[in-house]
Protein backbone atom coordinates (compact mmCIF):
# COMPACT_ATOMS: atom_id res chain seq x y z
CA UNK A 1 0.00 0.00 0.00
CA UNK A 2 2.54 2.64 1.04
CA UNK A 3 5.10 0.84 -2.07
CA UNK A 4 1.80 2.09 -4.05
CA UNK A 5 1.29 5.82 -2.41
CA UNK A 6 4.78 6.15 -2.99
CA UNK A 7 4.84 5.51 -6.65
CA UNK A 8 1.77 7.23 -7.28
CA UNK A 9 1.74 10.11 -5.45
CA UNK A 10 3.40 13.21 -6.29
CA UNK A 11 6.11 13.86 -3.11
CA UNK A 12 6.81 17.51 -3.00
CA UNK A 13 5.52 18.76 -6.43
CA UNK A 14 6.46 22.33 -7.67
CA UNK A 15 3.25 23.98 -8.11
CA UNK A 16 2.33 26.20 -10.83
CA UNK A 17 0.10 28.91 -11.56
CA UNK A 18 -3.30 29.27 -12.45
CA UNK A 19 -2.39 32.20 -15.12
CA UNK A 20 0.06 31.90 -17.95
CA UNK A 21 1.16 34.93 -20.59
CA UNK A 22 1.84 34.16 -23.83
CA UNK A 23 4.67 34.74 -26.10
CA UNK A 24 5.04 39.19 -27.08
CA UNK A 25 5.98 40.29 -30.00
CA UNK A 26 9.50 42.10 -30.10
CA UNK A 27 8.86 45.74 -30.48
CA UNK A 28 10.63 48.05 -33.05
CA UNK A 29 10.56 51.29 -32.60
CA UNK A 30 12.11 55.04 -33.12
CA UNK A 31 14.00 57.13 -30.72
CA UNK A 32 11.71 59.53 -29.81
CA UNK A 33 8.53 57.76 -31.21
CA UNK A 34 5.90 55.62 -29.26
CA UNK A 35 4.94 51.81 -29.71
CA UNK A 36 2.39 49.26 -28.48
CA UNK A 37 3.28 45.79 -26.52
CA UNK A 38 0.23 43.28 -26.73
CA UNK A 39 -0.16 40.68 -23.29
CA UNK A 40 -1.96 38.02 -23.94
CA UNK A 41 -2.60 36.19 -20.49
CA UNK A 42 -4.72 32.86 -20.00
CA UNK A 43 -6.20 32.22 -16.85
CA UNK A 44 -7.23 28.30 -15.90
CA UNK A 45 -10.77 28.05 -16.69
CA UNK A 46 -12.91 27.86 -13.08
CA UNK A 47 -10.31 30.40 -11.79
CA UNK A 48 -10.53 34.31 -11.92
CA UNK A 49 -8.00 36.87 -10.94
CA UNK A 50 -9.29 40.52 -9.24
CA UNK A 51 -9.02 43.39 -11.99
CA UNK A 52 -6.87 46.43 -12.03
CA UNK A 53 -9.81 47.67 -10.45
CA UNK A 54 -11.06 45.32 -7.44
CA UNK A 55 -14.61 45.85 -5.96
CA UNK A 56 -13.47 45.11 -2.68
CA UNK A 57 -10.56 47.18 -0.78
CA UNK A 58 -9.09 44.00 0.75
CA UNK A 59 -8.82 42.20 -2.69
CA UNK A 60 -5.07 42.44 -4.38
CA UNK A 61 -5.27 44.16 -7.66
CA UNK A 62 -4.22 42.67 -11.27
CA UNK A 63 -1.11 44.95 -12.06
CA UNK A 64 1.58 45.53 -14.96
CA UNK A 65 4.36 47.13 -14.02
CA UNK A 66 7.58 48.33 -16.42
CA UNK A 67 11.48 48.97 -15.69
CA UNK A 68 11.98 52.22 -15.81
CA UNK A 69 14.07 51.96 -19.02
CA UNK A 70 14.96 51.45 -21.65
CA UNK A 71 11.86 52.72 -22.89
CA UNK A 72 8.93 54.40 -20.67
CA UNK A 73 5.63 52.94 -20.26
CA UNK A 74 3.63 56.06 -21.07
CA UNK A 75 -0.12 54.25 -20.17
CA UNK A 76 -0.85 50.13 -19.20
CA UNK A 77 -4.33 49.94 -21.19
CA UNK A 78 -6.60 46.82 -19.50
CA UNK A 79 -9.44 45.25 -20.72
CA UNK A 80 -12.88 46.01 -19.50
CA UNK A 81 -13.43 44.06 -16.23
CA UNK A 82 -15.98 41.84 -16.01
CA UNK A 83 -18.47 41.39 -12.87
CA UNK A 84 -19.07 37.98 -11.72
CA UNK A 85 -20.64 36.96 -8.93
CA UNK A 86 -19.35 33.86 -6.68
CA UNK A 87 -20.20 31.60 -3.73
CA UNK A 88 -18.03 33.60 -1.30
CA UNK A 89 -19.25 37.19 -2.04
CA UNK A 90 -22.26 38.55 -1.44
CA UNK A 91 -21.51 41.46 -4.08
CA UNK A 92 -21.02 41.02 -7.70
CA UNK A 93 -16.94 40.86 -8.15
CA UNK A 94 -14.69 42.98 -10.51
CA UNK A 95 -12.63 40.03 -12.29
CA UNK A 96 -10.73 39.09 -15.19
CA UNK A 97 -11.21 35.72 -16.58
CA UNK A 98 -10.55 33.07 -19.68
CA UNK A 99 -8.41 34.97 -21.67
CA UNK A 100 -7.63 38.73 -21.76
CA UNK A 101 -5.12 41.28 -23.21
CA UNK A 102 -2.79 43.67 -21.66
CA UNK A 103 -1.67 46.59 -23.61
CA UNK A 104 1.27 48.77 -23.02
CA UNK A 105 2.25 52.03 -24.82
CA UNK A 106 5.67 52.89 -24.84
CA UNK A 107 8.17 55.40 -25.53
CA UNK A 108 11.32 55.50 -26.88
CA UNK A 109 13.57 58.50 -25.57
CA UNK A 110 15.03 60.42 -28.08
CA UNK A 111 18.72 60.26 -26.38
CA UNK A 112 17.76 55.95 -26.30
CA UNK A 113 20.92 54.01 -27.17
CA UNK A 114 19.96 52.27 -30.44
CA UNK A 115 20.17 48.74 -31.04
CA UNK A 116 18.67 45.36 -29.37
CA UNK A 117 17.36 45.57 -25.67
CA UNK A 118 14.74 43.89 -23.07
CA UNK A 119 12.02 45.59 -21.52
CA UNK A 120 11.14 43.95 -17.81
CA UNK A 121 7.69 43.87 -17.21
CA UNK A 122 6.07 42.02 -14.17
CA UNK A 123 2.35 40.70 -13.94
CA UNK A 124 1.21 40.51 -10.16
CA UNK A 125 -2.18 38.70 -9.70
CA UNK A 126 -3.96 36.94 -6.95
CA UNK A 127 -5.94 34.17 -8.16
CA UNK A 128 -9.21 32.55 -6.74
CA UNK A 129 -11.87 29.63 -7.81
CA UNK A 130 -15.36 29.94 -6.53
CA UNK A 131 -14.43 28.31 -3.48
CA UNK A 132 -10.45 28.95 -2.90
CA UNK A 133 -8.03 31.53 -3.43
CA UNK A 134 -4.17 30.86 -4.22
CA UNK A 135 -1.41 33.38 -2.69
CA UNK A 136 -0.36 36.44 -4.87
CA UNK A 137 1.90 36.01 -7.80
CA UNK A 138 4.23 37.52 -9.96
CA UNK A 139 5.07 36.77 -14.01
CA UNK A 140 8.08 37.94 -15.20
CA UNK A 141 7.72 39.33 -18.77
CA UNK A 142 11.02 40.22 -20.82
CA UNK A 143 9.89 41.82 -23.95
CA UNK A 144 12.72 42.34 -26.97
CA UNK A 145 13.13 45.67 -27.79
CA UNK A 146 15.01 46.85 -31.51
CA UNK A 147 15.29 50.91 -30.75
CA UNK A 148 16.46 52.72 -34.20
CA UNK B 1 5.13 33.97 1.80
CA UNK B 2 3.20 30.67 0.65
CA UNK B 3 5.05 28.23 -1.17
CA UNK B 4 3.72 25.51 -3.57
CA UNK B 5 1.93 22.27 -2.39
CA UNK B 6 4.21 20.41 -1.16
CA UNK B 7 1.56 17.18 0.03
CA UNK B 8 0.93 13.64 -1.34
CA UNK B 9 -3.24 13.62 -2.78
CA UNK B 10 -5.26 11.43 -0.38
CA UNK B 11 -2.63 11.14 2.73
CA UNK B 12 -5.36 12.20 4.53
CA UNK B 13 -8.35 9.72 2.90
CA UNK B 14 -6.02 7.08 2.10
CA UNK B 15 -4.72 6.86 5.66
CA UNK B 16 -1.42 6.46 4.18
CA UNK B 17 0.93 8.73 5.13
CA UNK B 18 4.67 8.21 4.34
CA UNK B 19 6.04 8.43 7.49
CA UNK B 20 9.57 10.16 7.39
CA UNK B 21 9.70 10.96 3.32
CA UNK B 22 7.83 14.01 3.31
CA UNK B 23 4.57 13.71 2.80
CA UNK B 24 2.62 16.05 4.63
CA UNK B 25 -0.59 15.17 7.06
CA UNK B 26 -2.63 17.16 4.83
CA UNK B 27 -3.79 16.26 1.11
CA UNK B 28 -3.04 18.43 -1.81
CA UNK B 29 -5.21 21.45 -2.00
CA UNK B 30 -3.73 21.84 -5.46
CA UNK B 31 -5.30 23.57 -8.41
CA UNK B 32 -8.73 23.85 -9.61
CA UNK B 33 -12.19 23.79 -8.47
CA UNK B 34 -12.32 20.61 -6.23
CA UNK B 35 -12.22 21.52 -2.97
CA UNK B 36 -11.22 18.74 -0.09
CA UNK B 37 -13.75 18.38 2.91
CA UNK B 38 -12.57 15.24 4.88
CA UNK B 39 -15.15 13.82 7.34
CA UNK B 40 -13.98 12.78 10.82
CA UNK B 41 -11.12 9.84 10.62
CA UNK B 42 -10.93 7.55 13.04
CA UNK B 43 -8.61 7.92 15.60
CA UNK B 44 -6.77 5.28 14.37
CA UNK B 45 -6.01 6.83 10.95
CA UNK B 46 -5.08 10.12 12.31
CA UNK B 47 -1.57 11.93 12.39
CA UNK B 48 0.43 14.00 14.16
CA UNK B 49 -0.10 17.98 13.82
CA UNK B 50 3.59 19.09 12.85
CA UNK B 51 4.37 21.07 16.08
CA UNK B 52 5.19 25.04 15.27
CA UNK B 53 5.71 28.05 17.22
CA UNK B 54 4.57 31.17 16.01
CA UNK B 55 3.92 34.53 17.03
CA UNK B 56 0.42 35.85 18.17
CA UNK B 57 -0.81 39.75 17.67
CA UNK B 58 0.20 40.71 21.32
CA UNK B 59 3.45 39.03 20.19
CA UNK B 60 3.34 36.02 22.20
CA UNK B 61 4.93 33.00 21.11
CA UNK B 62 1.99 30.07 20.46
CA UNK B 63 2.90 26.39 20.39
CA UNK B 64 0.50 24.11 19.03
CA UNK B 65 1.84 22.34 22.07
CA UNK B 66 -0.08 24.47 24.28
CA UNK B 67 -3.18 23.55 23.12
CA UNK B 68 -2.53 19.53 23.98
CA UNK B 69 -5.87 18.40 25.43
CA UNK B 70 -7.84 20.83 23.92
CA UNK B 71 -9.82 20.56 20.34
CA UNK B 72 -8.07 23.20 18.01
CA UNK B 73 -9.42 24.41 14.64
CA UNK B 74 -6.44 25.59 12.91
CA UNK B 75 -7.60 27.80 9.97
CA UNK B 76 -5.08 28.90 7.28
CA UNK B 77 -6.33 31.89 5.97
CA UNK B 78 -5.39 35.64 4.34
CA UNK B 79 -6.84 39.18 4.24
CA UNK B 80 -6.82 39.32 0.65
CA UNK B 81 -9.14 35.55 0.49
CA UNK B 82 -12.32 35.73 -0.37
CA UNK B 83 -13.77 32.69 0.99
CA UNK B 84 -11.66 33.16 4.01
CA UNK B 85 -13.81 36.00 4.76
CA UNK B 86 -16.88 33.70 5.00
CA UNK B 87 -15.82 31.00 7.30
CA UNK B 88 -14.41 33.63 9.80
CA UNK B 89 -17.57 34.83 11.59
CA UNK B 90 -18.53 30.86 11.45
CA UNK B 91 -15.04 30.77 13.28
CA UNK B 92 -16.16 33.59 15.89
CA UNK B 93 -19.41 31.47 16.87
CA UNK B 94 -17.36 28.27 17.50
CA UNK B 95 -14.82 29.90 19.86
CA UNK B 96 -17.44 31.82 22.08
CA UNK B 97 -19.90 28.37 21.71
CA UNK B 98 -17.17 25.73 22.59
CA UNK B 99 -14.39 27.31 23.90
CA UNK B 100 -15.55 26.39 27.78
CA UNK B 101 -15.76 22.95 26.33
CA UNK B 102 -11.90 22.32 25.82
CA UNK B 103 -12.07 24.04 22.01
CA UNK B 104 -9.32 26.33 20.46
CA UNK B 105 -9.56 28.32 17.39
CA UNK B 106 -6.28 29.53 16.14
CA UNK B 107 -5.72 31.70 12.92
CA UNK B 108 -2.43 31.41 11.16
CA UNK B 109 -2.90 34.57 8.20
CA UNK B 110 -0.57 33.70 5.29
CA UNK B 111 -0.32 37.50 4.58
CA UNK B 112 2.71 38.60 3.41
CA UNK B 113 2.09 42.48 4.56
CA UNK B 114 2.33 40.96 8.48
CA UNK B 115 0.09 42.59 10.75
CA UNK B 116 -0.21 45.57 9.02
CA UNK B 117 -2.37 44.01 6.93
CA UNK B 118 -4.10 42.02 9.57
CA UNK B 119 -4.90 44.01 12.69
CA UNK B 120 -6.92 46.16 11.34
CA UNK B 121 -8.90 43.50 9.10
CA UNK B 122 -9.01 41.42 13.35
CA UNK B 123 -10.57 44.53 13.92
CA UNK B 124 -13.18 45.18 11.42
CA UNK B 125 -14.49 41.24 11.91
CA UNK B 126 -14.28 41.15 15.42
CA UNK B 127 -12.18 38.45 15.39
CA UNK B 128 -12.10 36.63 18.87
CA UNK B 129 -9.79 33.92 18.57
CA UNK B 130 -5.80 33.90 18.90
CA UNK B 131 -4.61 34.74 15.30
CA UNK B 132 -1.00 34.28 14.46
CA UNK B 133 1.04 35.06 11.29
CA UNK B 134 2.25 32.06 9.14
CA UNK B 135 5.45 32.03 7.12
CA UNK B 136 7.19 29.52 4.68
CA UNK B 137 7.95 27.29 7.50
CA UNK B 138 4.95 26.55 9.18
CA UNK B 139 3.36 26.13 5.67
CA UNK B 140 6.08 23.71 4.44
CA UNK B 141 5.68 21.72 7.27
CA UNK B 142 1.64 21.38 6.93
CA UNK B 143 2.71 20.33 3.60
CA UNK B 144 3.06 23.49 1.74
CA UNK B 145 -0.22 25.12 2.29
CA UNK B 146 -1.64 26.67 -0.94
CA UNK B 147 -4.92 27.09 -0.77
CA UNK B 148 -6.77 28.88 1.29
CA UNK B 149 -8.90 28.90 3.19
CA UNK B 150 -7.51 25.58 4.42
CA UNK B 151 -9.12 24.27 7.94
CA UNK B 152 -7.73 21.20 9.97
CA UNK B 153 -9.73 20.01 13.13
CA UNK B 154 -7.03 18.92 15.69
CA UNK B 155 -8.34 16.44 18.27
CA UNK B 156 -7.29 16.43 22.12
CA UNK B 157 -4.47 14.45 21.58
CA UNK B 158 -2.92 16.64 19.11
CA UNK B 159 -3.80 14.72 15.66
CA UNK B 160 -5.41 15.86 12.34
CA UNK B 161 -8.91 14.72 12.33
CA UNK B 162 -9.96 15.85 9.46
CA UNK B 163 -8.96 18.88 6.83
CA UNK B 164 -11.02 21.05 4.88
CA UNK B 165 -9.52 22.99 1.93
CA UNK B 166 -11.47 25.52 0.09
CA UNK B 167 -14.88 26.98 1.22
CA UNK B 168 -16.75 24.78 3.51
CA UNK B 169 -20.39 23.54 2.28
CA UNK B 170 -21.46 25.22 5.83
CA UNK B 171 -21.37 25.82 9.24
CA UNK B 172 -22.90 22.79 10.56
CA UNK B 173 -20.36 20.77 8.79
CA UNK B 174 -17.89 22.39 11.04
CA UNK B 175 -20.07 22.01 13.81
CA UNK B 176 -20.89 18.74 14.00
CA UNK B 177 -17.11 17.56 13.64
CA UNK B 178 -15.63 20.14 16.31
CA UNK B 179 -19.40 18.40 18.76
CA UNK B 180 -17.92 15.19 17.58
CA UNK B 181 -14.54 15.43 19.09
CA UNK B 182 -15.87 17.59 22.13
CA UNK B 183 -16.92 14.17 23.05
CA UNK B 184 -20.65 15.23 22.65
CA UNK B 185 -23.28 12.68 22.37
CA UNK B 186 -25.73 14.56 20.25
CA UNK B 187 -22.74 14.79 16.95
CA UNK B 188 -24.30 14.48 14.00
CA UNK B 189 -27.87 15.90 15.84
CA UNK B 190 -26.51 19.64 13.86
CA UNK B 191 -26.95 18.35 10.16
CA UNK B 192 -29.72 15.95 11.11
CA UNK B 193 -31.62 18.80 12.01
CA UNK B 194 -30.54 21.00 8.54
CA UNK B 195 -31.40 17.95 6.66
CA UNK B 196 -34.23 17.61 8.65
CA UNK B 197 -35.39 21.01 7.92
CA UNK B 198 -34.79 21.23 4.27
CA UNK B 199 -37.11 18.07 3.84
CA UNK B 200 -39.93 19.76 4.94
Amino acid sequence: MLVLAALSLPLLPQSKGVLSVGPVEKLTIQRGASGEVKITAQLQPGFHVNSNTPSEEYLIPLKLTWAKEPLQAEQVNYPKPQSEKYDFSPTPLSVFSGNFEIVTRFKAPADARNGPAIMNGKLRYQACNNKECLPPRTIEIPVTVEIQ
Amino acid sequence: MLKPIRAAIGCVALGACLVGTGCSNIPEAGFGPRSVHAAVKPEHDRKTAPEFALKDSNGQTVHLADYKGKVVLLDFWATWCGPCKIEIPWFIEFEQQFKDRGFAVLGVSMDEDGWEAVKPYMEDLKINYRILLGNEQVSDIYGGVESLPTTLLIDRQGKIASVHIGLSRGKEEFRDDIDRLLGSSSAGSGRALTALTAAK
